[in-house]
């Protein structure tokens, strides 16, 4: 409690300075004559506000030298996006505009209380009114206001609307949430996936995309901490959505800003002009820019080097709003297709294949694509080798209903594959060979082998293949090519091969 | 000063030419005056209900400032300890391993709520409107009261409530309401968004509905009483510019804040009863609520409805107020009297039709910015008409620079500042920049907060002898207006340069932020500024207190040489503020140093051939 001792103390200390002060002012003026002190205080005072008025001039005038480097479109502050420039622009002819406004009313409101100070014989004039000067400052700021608002909505209106079909565009979607951001890349479609909040699942579906939308399969979702990464001199438009309450999807450099909304998308569109690299070198060409980035250690790097675009939120949104910090590197358009090309589809990397798989058993067109160009080159290879164990391919895709020898229905792409090959390729003629693994009884195996085997010749020859080019065999267990003590082992003998017999 | 050459006698203009309401020949004493509590507390004289309001503000206005001091220290010195603060905040300061004490997040925001809540509404509003409007209106008009000095003892005492209520919710253990002064939902919607949001919330909205009771009494009041209470020949072109400001100020208010009303009930309903006027598709910890199509944008529009003619609601009276202490001082009449009225009235009409400029960057058709800019561009037009007239009031005249003058002179400084902003903040473009960062902060503080405050003291100064018989203290006085002056310049000057620079408002810390961080220097710089400026506001406080007792005396009845009516009631203060008929009104309240006399009150006649209007 003795810090609350000691400010008592000091506020009673204060109060009695004060009131001692007062004490002594008025007692002074009862000896000197209030008119005179009065007279005399009027004087001073006028002095003092010519002297604020000439130190507040020089004040703000040299402030804003000394800090042009924080004002708009001034050196290492300026727009790296082609709307920036703009706003940067009109800043600065507001700026002009309302300094002439600033300076001259604030000369004559401080030289006039000077100059018409009370003093002795002076007489106030009697000045009520006059409508052409009442007119001159009604029109002059009208006009000057004009000016400013027909530049400012030109260039609002060139920023803000939406982009159309025609356009040629990036799509990232930003979605804030308490606190930090999503981000979210369309993938090759170059479409975003629908996403309903229901379905946010903060183990594998943070933003409630909906799967079975199809332009969900290749969305990227970037981690956490990821850069956002864009291409310079691209159009890009951010789709900005929020997941609990309001954030602001901010980015200083680029004079970005939107609120982020729960139920209600917003956008903005800009374009990169600088890459973080070009930027870096602008910076270089300033001095506080090479002082060490780490203030505490002189050894690190200067702050050009370090410099990063940033993104921020600018709206309250809860105790860790000003955390939400994200950076953004502009590289270009060729380093954009390389990172674009490394990052993996959500989709594919969480989803594909597990229980929330809505097409899980069943293939995606980019699968199917994907299983016969694998299937061309296999047989190709085969085709091209001189050597006797190279005429064997693996048909890795085609299965068969557990313990039974039918097909399942996903083999049947493979099959088709297999089909379309062979039918380009007359000449050559094949063996189908049925393996299995080392569990059940040899008989058995060999049975279910064999019954495989022909069930594929079956489909082949059902698909409009000669059967002369065809035959089939079953091996049972005899010819694993893995570890039947494992179950991987196992299930790499459990196949079908094909065998090239002639060509 | 050596202009006392005219002198009036006007107990024997008012007795000749006075109205008679018979007021006096009816006893109204003992409902007034018989008790402590009937004439200090539950009072009904609009003279006492003015020092109410006024001394509420004042101590509202040191809880909201301290509180600015606070978290000013965590922005400024965010590596100092803040320990020895831990006796008063509590568990608010977080002590780590190194004994240094830090502000919580939550609480930083807390406070940065309650500083905007507490005094836009509780200082400005009520502490500034509340107070001269009660003290002027009856007093200026030739009233023996307001209409209703029961609905105007009500208004207090709502306004009384509203205080109790958000003074209450300081002590939660959630801790009170942080999601802004604007309050926007979700963040402010749902408990779970953010501690404040729970109790602290609803205590907020139960606070400020009550003070929306509160201003829609005091305002019904005001402008039935200026429109049916004005003494003889007082027409409505011969009120006093501060009469202007406050009714047309009490007509904004009254029309305003029901729409804030309502957006808080509709608040309230989404935060007990489960409706969804604000909500929609919202995911918050860890569960997807079933909350659907309602929209948070509706409740900005509702706010920023009332917010905007708020921040008019507050300005006007300190220009009213500025327009008279300038007449007066200057011994000169208000240049362009009707141009001041006709711009009162543009201002207070699109006051009303520029409310989505807050909402540029919140997600509305940008297609209807483009009206809301041209709008909010128009209503620099009639402010800066208002500035040229204050301005050309002080030429050729005989000024003189005391304390009030000089804060209304500061005034004007002040409202030039911060009005210019403005203009770069209306235009949408610069907004997109612009929005959100300290450049907002630094334009309504000096445009809204230094300029009415400035208003403010103006007004203390020049009529604490109509409140207190007495004078508050020159010197100190002077002392606090440069103080103030100086002072409030170096805190919010700079904080032009950081917006700039798109330093984002409302941030607890900078360090997370390469772009951000390096104003560490010029934060400790308004931090200081900010803790010496508090300083001398409390020096400001003891000489008022002071003064109230100990100042020195008011020995005349006018001692401004003024030429309105208040200065026509007897020195000590009575019910009925007239003893015997009410003063009539002959002219305009402007008339100095016309023809030969140094000024000519409202209640002398015209002399032959004389106008009295312009
Ligand atoms: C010259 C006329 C003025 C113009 C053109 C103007 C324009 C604006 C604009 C566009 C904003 C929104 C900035 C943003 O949030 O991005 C704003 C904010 C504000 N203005 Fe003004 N303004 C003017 C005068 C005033 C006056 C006279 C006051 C008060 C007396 C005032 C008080 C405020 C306040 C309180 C805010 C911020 C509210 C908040 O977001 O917390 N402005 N002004
Ligand atoms: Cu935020
Ligand atoms: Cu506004």
């Amino acid at each position: 409690m003795s810090t609350g001792f000691i400010a008592i103390l000091i506020l009673v200390i204060l109060a009695v300075v004060v009131v001692q002060i007062g004490k002594i002012s008025d007692l002074a003026a009862k000896i000197r004559g209030e008119e005179e002190v009065a007279q005399q205080a009027n004087d001073t005072t006028a002095v003092w506000l010519v002297g604020f008025m000439v130190l507040f001039l020089i004040g703000t005038i040299w402030s804003a030298v000394y800090y042009k480097d924080v004002m708009l479109g001034y050196g290492p502050h300026s727009a790296a996006s082609a709307h920036g420039g703009e706003i940067d622009g009109l800043f600065n002819a507001t700026l002009g505009v309302t300094f002439i406004v600033f300076f001259i009313t604030h000369v004559l409101l401080f030289w006039y209380s000077y100059k018409y100070r009370s003093r002795e014989g002076n007489k106030a004039q009697f000045i009520a009114h006059n409508n052409t000067i009442e007119l001159v400052w009604t029109v002059i700021p009208a006009i000057v206001l004009t000016f400013l608002v027909v530049k400012g909505l030109v260039a609002w209106n060139n920023i803000m609307p939406d982009v159309s079909e025609e356009d040629q565009y990036l799509e990232i979607e930003a979605t804030g949430y308490q606190f930090g951001w999503d981000v979210r890349y369309p993938g090759n479609d170059g479409k975003l996936g629908t996403k309903d909040f229901r379905m946010i699942n903060l183990a594998n579906n943070s933003l409630g995309m909906d799967w079975s939308d199809d332009k969900s399969i290749d969305d990227i979702v970037l981690g956490g901490t990821d850069q956002i990464v864009l291409p310079v001199d691209t159009t890009v438009r951010v789709r900005i959505t929020s997941k609990d309450v309001l954030h602001n999807f901010y980015l200083p450099h680029f004079r970005v800003k939107m609120d982020a909304i729960p139920g209600l998308p917003t956008y903005f569109i800009f374009k990169p002009i600088k890459t973080t690299e070009e930027y870096r070198q602008e910076l270089r060409n300033y001095p506080e820019w090479n002082e060490p980035y780490d203030v505490e250690d002189p050894e690190s790097l200067p702050r050009w080097k370090e410099f990063n675009y940033e993104l921020a939120c600018a709206e309250l949104c809860g105790k860790g709003h000003y955390s939400m910090r994200r950076v953004v590197k502009i590289v270009t358009r060729d380093e954009y297709e390389t990172w674009l090309a490394e990052q993996k589809s959500t989709y594919m990397t969480t989803i594909r294949n597990t229980e929330d798989d809505p097409r899980l058993g069943q293939l995606l067109d980019v699968e199917i694509k994907e299983r016969a160009q694998e299937l061309r080159a296999d047989f190709k290879n085969a085709l091209d080798s001189e050597k006797a164990e190279d005429k064997t391919i693996l048909l890795r895709h085609v299965f068969y209903d557990t313990g039974s020898a039918g097909l399942s229905d996903l083999s049947k792409y493979e099959l088709d594959n297999l089909t379309d090959i062979l039918k380009n390729n007359s000449g050559v003629t094949v063996e189908l060979a049925g393996h299995t693994d080392s569990v059940g009884d040899d008989a058995t195996n060999l049975e279910i082998s064999r019954n495989r085997a022909q069930n594929v010749l079956n489909y082949l020859t059902n698909k409009g293949l000669d059967i002369s080019r065809l035959s089939s065999n079953g091996y049972g267990e005899t010819a694993p090519i893995g570890d039947n003590g494992t179950e991987e082992g196992r299930a790499q003998n459990r196949r079908t091969e094909l065998r090239i017999i002639s060509q | 000063m050596a202009d006392i050459a005219t002198t009036y006698n006007e107990d024997v203009l008012i007795k000749e030419l006075g109205y008679d309401d018979h007021f006096h020949d009816h006893h109204h004493g003992d409902k007034y005056q018989s008790s402590f509590i009937s004439h200090y507390i539950f009072s009904m004289d609009h003279k006492i209900i003015a020092r109410q309001f006024l001394i509420t503000g004042i101590i509202w206005a040191i809880i909201g400032a301290a509180m600015s001091i606070v978290f000013r220290l965590q922005l400024g010195f965010p590596e100092e300890s803040l320990t020895w603060l831990k006796p008063v905040l509590g568990k608010w300061i977080v002590v780590d391993v190194n004994g240094i004490g830090t502000l919580a997040p939550e609480f930083y925001y807390a406070l940065v709520t309650m500083h905007g809540t507490i005094l836009v509404f509780f200082v400005l509003t009520a502490g500034l409107s509340g107070t001269f409007s009660n003290l002027l209106i009856p007093l200026q008009l030739g009233a023996r009261d307001m209409a209703s000095p029961f609905l105007n003892m009500l208004s207090y005492w709502f306004f009384f409530m509203a205080g109790i209520v958000m003074f209450y919710s300081l002590f939660l253990s959630t801790g009170p309401f942080s999601g802004g002064w604007t309050a926007y939902p979700p963040l402010s919607a749902l408990p779970q968004a953010s501690t404040g949001s729970g109790t602290g919330m609803t205590l907020w909205l139960v606070s400020l509905t009550l003070f929306v009771v509160s201003v829609l009494l005091g305002g019904i009041n005001y402008i039935t009483t200026v429109l049916n209470l004005r003494t003889k020949g007082m027409s409505l072109w011969r009120m006093p510019l501060t009469i202007w400001a406050f009714f047309v100020t009490a007509v904004i208010g009254v029309l305003s804040f029901p729409v804030l009303a309502s957006g808080f009930f509709m608040l309230m309903m989404d935060r007990g009863l489960g409706t969804s006027f604000f909500l929609s598709e919202i995911f918050i910890e860890g569960q997807a609520l079933d909350r659907v199509g309602g929209s948070p944008v509706l409740y900005q529009h509702l706010f920023w409805f009332l917010g905007h003619p708020e921040v008019y609601i507050i300005i006007l009276p300190a220009m009213g107020i500025v327009s008279e202490v300038l007449a007066v001082h200057a011994r000169k009449p208000i240049f362009g009297y009707r141009a001041m009225v006709y711009s009162i009235l543009a201002i207070a009409f699109l006051s009303f039709i520029v409310w989505a400029h807050h909402m540029f960057m919140s997600g509305v058709n940008p297609f209807i910015s483009n009206f809301f800019v041209i709008f909010t561009l128009i209503i620099a037009v009639p402010s800066a008409v208002k500035v040229f007239n204050w301005i050309t009031t002080l030429f050729g005249g005989n000024i003189r620079l005391n304390t009030p003058m000089l804060f209304a002179i500061g005034f004007v400084s002040m409202f030039i500042s911060g009005g210019l902003t403005g203009v770069f903040l209306g235009n949408s473009t610069i907004d997109i920049q612009m929005h959100d960062t300290y450049f907002v902060v630094a334009h309504f503080h000096i445009v809204m907060g230094v300029a009415a405050f400035f208003g403010m003291f103006a007004g203390i100064y020049h009529w604490y002898p109509k409140m207190y018989g007495r004078f508050m203290n020159e010197t100190l006085g002077k002392i606090h207006f440069w103080g103030t002056m100086i002072g409030a310049y170096a805190i919010f000057w700079p904080m032009h340069y950081i917006g700039m620079a798109g330093v984002p408002r409302r941030y607890y810390s900078f360090d997370s932020f390469d772009a951000f961080k390096h104003f560490a220097d010029m934060n400790k710089f308004i931090t200081i500024a900010a803790i010496i400026v508090f300083a001398v506001q409390l020096l400001f406080v003891i000489n008022f207190f002071y003064s109230i007792w100990n100042g020195k005396k008011m020995k005349v009845k006018n001692p401004w040489q003024a030429t309105t009516l208040e200065w026509t009631t007897p020195i000590e203060p009575i019910h009925g503020n007239w003893p015997g008929k009410i003063p009539s009104v002959h002219r305009w309240a402007y008339d100095y140093n016309k023809d030969e006399r140094e000024f000519v009150p409202q209640y002398v006649p015209l002399e032959e051939g004389e106008v009295g209007d312009h």
